[in-house]
């Protein structure tokens, strides 16, 4: 027996020499570095948890912002525009920004959330006026129709979606569908055109952007109480392309299943986009390798001074006629009252609820998707059968939304490194399940399976993943769930009175960058509105 | 073995030999999996539908180590040992060297799936008398249950080994056809370590000779397996490839034949040496001709420096700035002899500023004023060229072009091509450029079009050069005459959101192509 035993372990040792080979092989190609960030959790759970000292000093300003998200950010810049500069915001975060926040590595910038801007409506009056200011709209028609800077506006090509091993250009795959697919996406776009047109009994869009200049003719307004999926069903389209496609769009925008969100909400998506601009650039978006940290820096370094940051704001009251916001400041480990004249609380509305209850009322009827992004460094682009990549990859079927890749404004000819933005909802059932989920896995976990999903679209990248960057997004966007639009969200406009004013996407119940500045601006209006300070109103 | 004169039993120690024998089944399966491997693959890369390709070969294979595993039935009880070693040197001979094979061949047999089968049917069949042989020469050193476990397990696991390594370490490392020289050399080390250990016997000889001679092709083969790939590319070419590189930006390959020298860039023709001057006088004159002043002249492209060539023919030119993306085109333009002699030096005159960098961000920065822009790019194939031909970069092209200055830009064909040919013009005008459009015939290319812009009115006329082979005051005012099938079409504006002329392009030159 020794000879075989001994016959073994010769043949093992070029087994082990081969395999050992492999493995160097597989760690060094395999394994890209992975790294996991996020809101920051421990002081958005101190909020929750925690106690913080009494305030030790007090200071008085104007107006007061709180949150220095998209909204928080629109209300300052509307101020500071209209030559107010009386005011403070408070960031919890170390830097403002919210969700349109951005990293950068020796690659490229990179979005960490928001990343483009659809042309905006011509309804969308104060929005003009900032792109206008950001150098975005770089001019006008004779007939005042924006015209947008080319190097702004995504570059061709912008989108194209993998199916049946093929990359096709467009979100909606060109060939290889049934008979039944085409006849149903057909009828779902028609019906969508007559909604984008339609007008209500009051004379307004039936779907406007912002949402508030829509119709409140319940002919429309009623479509809030089903869900969408339930709708879609109910006109009797059940292709499998069409809904692949619905969902698609439902979780892009909204980080929710079809039937998770109202039928109005799902229709606002397709209808509500009626972009007004010069040349044929209508359905175009706006977009860079930051994302839309382009636009929040852009109004940030509009008042640099007013930003404060590293401030958890945890107690809001009243008196006669001033707010008084109890901050927490990390740098100072103290605790600062702010007496303000009038207060913005431009933060989501579960932290407003819970920091002034008694001003604010319940947040009972709002729910948060939780999402994961991932920004992955790539040795050279993606590449792949069919249509060549564009800005927007998807995978038609699949539980990510693809990926974006950042450095598609100024991408340099060649196989250069670059970064792409890889996006995925957290929307399979309940969603604070979800969010304990997307926190509780770690890094590893959710890498392998960035990396997986990226390698199942583009097996090219097989050995060229270099970096994956995590981002975890607990409260990502509120959910306009069926119901939410037309009575959760306004009974929470109407349960806030000067000199406090809510100015949030959450109380739209659209997580959209259209919403949060509509809200931001109209805040600021009303602040102002009440201080007596002139400014001419864009809303 | 009854003719192993130290027939070892059961609880003795393993002679050499018989380690020799396991370890090469090991080998053997290794290198079984890798030819089968090597032959789908190479099938995948030359015939396309790589599922086809792997489901047919390795049934192929499958099927002939069945025949060779029932042929072995045939071999004589005492003859396996030197049979083995014969077996082994044959599949170290047509498998080593089947890659290689399979790529000089694929150009030049008019039914290449016959040979690719014929390939794997062989090695498959010299496989798979392999097994039954060992299992026959080693039953007399183990019980029939240790032999078939012995020798099935170091199969299983070299196959296991091969492919792991083939996708993970082989193809990505070394290469397709070294790969296969490789395995070749692990075969026949195998049979020469069988033959040394071997009771020596004078009939051995002729097999240590073939053996050694076996193991000098693979060697050389694997030393020489670059010059093999450029010859397989040669044939593609049907020319002779002199230089071949393949850059971050572009595979170059330069080919040579009948006195005619060509550029090729990611397989397409840029210049024939026959005929270029056709293009570079038509290219270049013009614009040169019409401006009174021409100090400082802008190139975009032409890292040929062929451009630069007609450029230096004026005088007058007091700096050139050329703009190129590729440094290794540059350098081997600058640096190689018989290319220098075809562009006069051109690139390494003192009055030549070579920069390499994408001419759309560098144009964005630049704020130079050029009294002559020749732009010089390749076709607008896919978006990355296609930025290049857009409104925004003509406009920042505009900026900076000196008052008075003029523009000529290659446009592609106007007859293949036309719409693609005029969305120039168009998009150029868009942005304030008045444009005459113009052509010549390159045999090489077929018609050529050309588009010169300026920002006040382009002259009728243009002083010509004496001395070129081309172009005359004659031939020069004929070039703006366009026959009806190249007459001008109303096209769009070619923007960065909507790249219409890499559509219209492809589209054009497809319909062509078929």
């Amino acid at each position: 027996m020794t000879i075989s035993r001994r016959g073994v372990l010769i043949g093992s040792a070029g087994v082990a020499a081969g395999a050992g080979a492999i493995g160097w092989q597989m760690l060094g190609d395999e394994a890209p570095s992975a790294t996991l960030g996020g809101a920051d959790v421990a002081r958005g759970h101190r909020l929750r948890d925690g106690r913080f000292p009494e305030s030790s000093r007090t200071e008085e300003v104007g107006i007061a912002i709180v949150g220095g998200g998209v909204a928080g950010l629109s209300a300052g810049w509307t101020l500071a525009d209209a030559g107010v500069d009386d005011f403070a915001l408070l960031e919890l975060e170390d830097e403002a920004g919210g969700n349109a926040r951005a990293g950068r590595n020796a690659v490229s910038q990179y979005p960490l959330g928001a990343h483009y801007l659809p042309v905006a409506n011509a309804e969308a009056k104060a929005l003009h006026h900032l792109l206008e200011r950001l150098g975005i709209i770089i001019g006008r028609e004779t007939d005042g129709a924006p015209r947008y800077d080319p190097y702004q506006l995504c570059a061709d090509l912008q989108e194209r979606v993998l199916w049946q091993g093929k990359w096709h250009e467009g979100l909606i795959p060109s060939s290889g569908l049934s008979r039944r697919d085409r006849d149903d996406l057909s009828a779902f776009h028609s019906a969508m055109e007559a909604f984008r047109l339609a007008v209500g009994n009051d004379g307004k869009p039936a779907f406007a952007l912002p949402m508030a200049y829509s119709s409140s003719d319940t002919a429309f307004t009623a479509l809030d109480v089903v869900d969408f999926a339930s709708w879609v069903a109910a006109q009797g389209w059940r292709s499998p392309a069409l809904l692949a496609h619905l969902r698609y769009c439902c979780r892009d925008d909204y980080g929710c299943e079809p039937d998770q969100i109202s039928a109005w909400a799902g229709i606002h998506y397709f209808a509500g986009r009626r972009g007004w601009a010069a040349s044929d650039v209508a359905d175009n978006v706006l977009t860079w390798p930051e994302g839309n940290a382009r636009l929040t820096r852009g109004m940030a370094s509009a008042f640099p001074d007013n930003i404060h940051t590293g401030r958890t704001a945890f107690h809001i009251a009243r008196t006669n006629d001033t707010v008084l916001i109890d901050s927490f400041d990390v740098a100072s480990n103290s605790s600062i009252r702010t007496v303000a004249r009038a207060a913005i609380l431009a933060m989501p509305h579960f932290a407003a609820a819970r920091i002034a209850p008694e001003l604010v009322g319940e947040a009972a009827g709002f729910s948060y998707a939780p999402w994961l992004v991932a920004n992955v460094t790539l040795d050279r682009p993606p590449a792949g059968h069919g249509a060549a990549l564009a800005w927007d990859n998807v995978g038609f079927v699949g539980e990510s939304l693809g990926y974006v890749v950042a450095t598609h404004q100024d991408r340099a000819l060649g196989n250069a490194a670059t970064v792409v933005t890889w996006y995925m909802p957290l929307s399979g059932g309940d969603p604070a399940a979800q969010r304990r989920e997307l926190l509780s896995r770690p890094a590893e976990h959710w890498r392998d399976m960035v990396v997986a999903d990226l390698l199942r679209t583009n097996p090219e990248l097989d050995g060229a993943i270099r970096d994956v960057a995590l981002w975890r997004w607990g409260h990502a966007m509120v959910r306009p769930t069926p119901g939410f639009i037309t009575r959760t969200a306004p009974a929470a406009r109407a349960g806030t009175t000067p000199p406090l004013f809510l100015a949030h996407s959450d109380i739209s119940g659209l997580s959209l960058f259209e919403e949060a500045h509509y809200r931001g601006v109209d805040a600021a209006e009303g602040a102002m509105r009440l201080l007596g300070h002139a400014h001419e109103s864009r809303i | 073995m009854g003719e192993n004169p130290r027939a070892d039993g059961p609880n003795t120690r393993p002679s050499p030999l018989v380690i020799a024998l396991l370890v090469s089944v090991f080998v053997v399966a290794t290198c079984g999996l890798v030819y089968e491997l090597l032959a789908s693959t190479i099938a995948s890369y030359l015939l396309g539908d790589s599922v086809t390709q792997f489901s047919t070969v390795i049934g192929t294979y499958l099927f002939a180590m069945g025949m060779g595993s029932w042929a072995s039935r045939y071999v004589r009880d005492g003859a396996e040992l030197a049979l083995f070693v014969r077996v082994e040197m044959m599949i170290a001979l047509v498998g080593g060297c089947c890659a290689a094979m399979l790529f000089m061949l694929f150009p030049f047999v008019a039914s290449f799936r016959v040979v690719l089968y014929g390939i794997v049917f062989l090695i498959g069949a010299f496989v798979g008398l392999e097994i039954p042989l060992l299992m026959r020469i080693l039953r007399g050193r183990y019980s029939f249950g240790e032999t078939v476990s012995n020798v099935l397990t170091f199969d299983y696991v070299g196959a296991l080994a091969a492919s792991l390594l083939f996708p993970l370490l082989l193809v990505p490392q070394i290469g397709l056809v070294r790969t296969g020289f490789l395995f070749g050399l692990m075969n026949i080390a195998v049979a020469i370590a069988v033959l040394w250990l071997l009771p020596k016997r004078s009939a051995h000889l002729a097999d240590k000779v073939a053996a050694g001679a076996i193991a000098l092709l693979l060697l050389g083969g694997m030393v020489g397996a670059d010059w093999l790939q450029r010859w397989a590319e040669d044939a593609l070419y049907q020319e002779n490839v002199i230089y071949a590189v393949s850059t971050p930006y572009q595979r170059i390959a330069l080919t040579r034949g009948n006195g005619d020298l060509r550029l090729y860039l990611n397989g397409n023709l840029q210049f024939s040496s026959r005929d270029e001057y056709r293009y570079h006088e038509a290219l270049v004159h013009p614009a040169m001709g019409r401006v009174a002043h021409h100090a400082n002249v802008l190139i975009l492209g032409g890292g040929d420096g062929l451009a630069a060539r007609e450029v230096f023919r004026h005088e007058g030119v007091e700096h050139v700035t050329l703009v190129d993306l590729d440094p290794a085109m540059t350098r081997l333009f600058s640096s190689s002899s018989i290319l220098t002699a075809l562009s006069h030096g051109a690139l390494t005159d003192p009055r030549m500023h070579v920069i390499n960098a994408d001419a759309f961000g560098w144009i964005r920065t630049s704020r130079e004023r050029y009294d002559v822009v020749i732009v010089d790019f390749p076709d607008p194939v896919d978006y990355g060229v296609g930025k290049l031909y857009t409104d925004s970069f003509y406009r920042e092209l505009a900026r900076v072009l000196a008052p008075h200055g003029i523009v000529a830009v290659q446009s592609t064909s106007p007859l293949v091509a036309p719409r693609a040919f005029w969305t120039v013009a168009t998009t150029m005008e868009a942005v304030g450029f008045s444009t005459r459009a113009y052509h010549a015939y390159v045999p090489s290319f077929g018609e050529w079009g050309f588009t010169l812009a300026a920002l006040d009115d382009i002259p009728q006329t243009a002083r010509i050069l004496p001395g070129n082979r081309f172009l005359n005051a004659a031939t020069e005012q004929r070039m703006f005459d366009f026959p009806p099938d190249m007459a001008r079409r109303s096209v769009d504006v070619n923007r960065l959101d909507n790249q219409s002329l890499v559509r219209t392009f492809a589209s054009e030159w497809a319909a062509y192509d078929n």
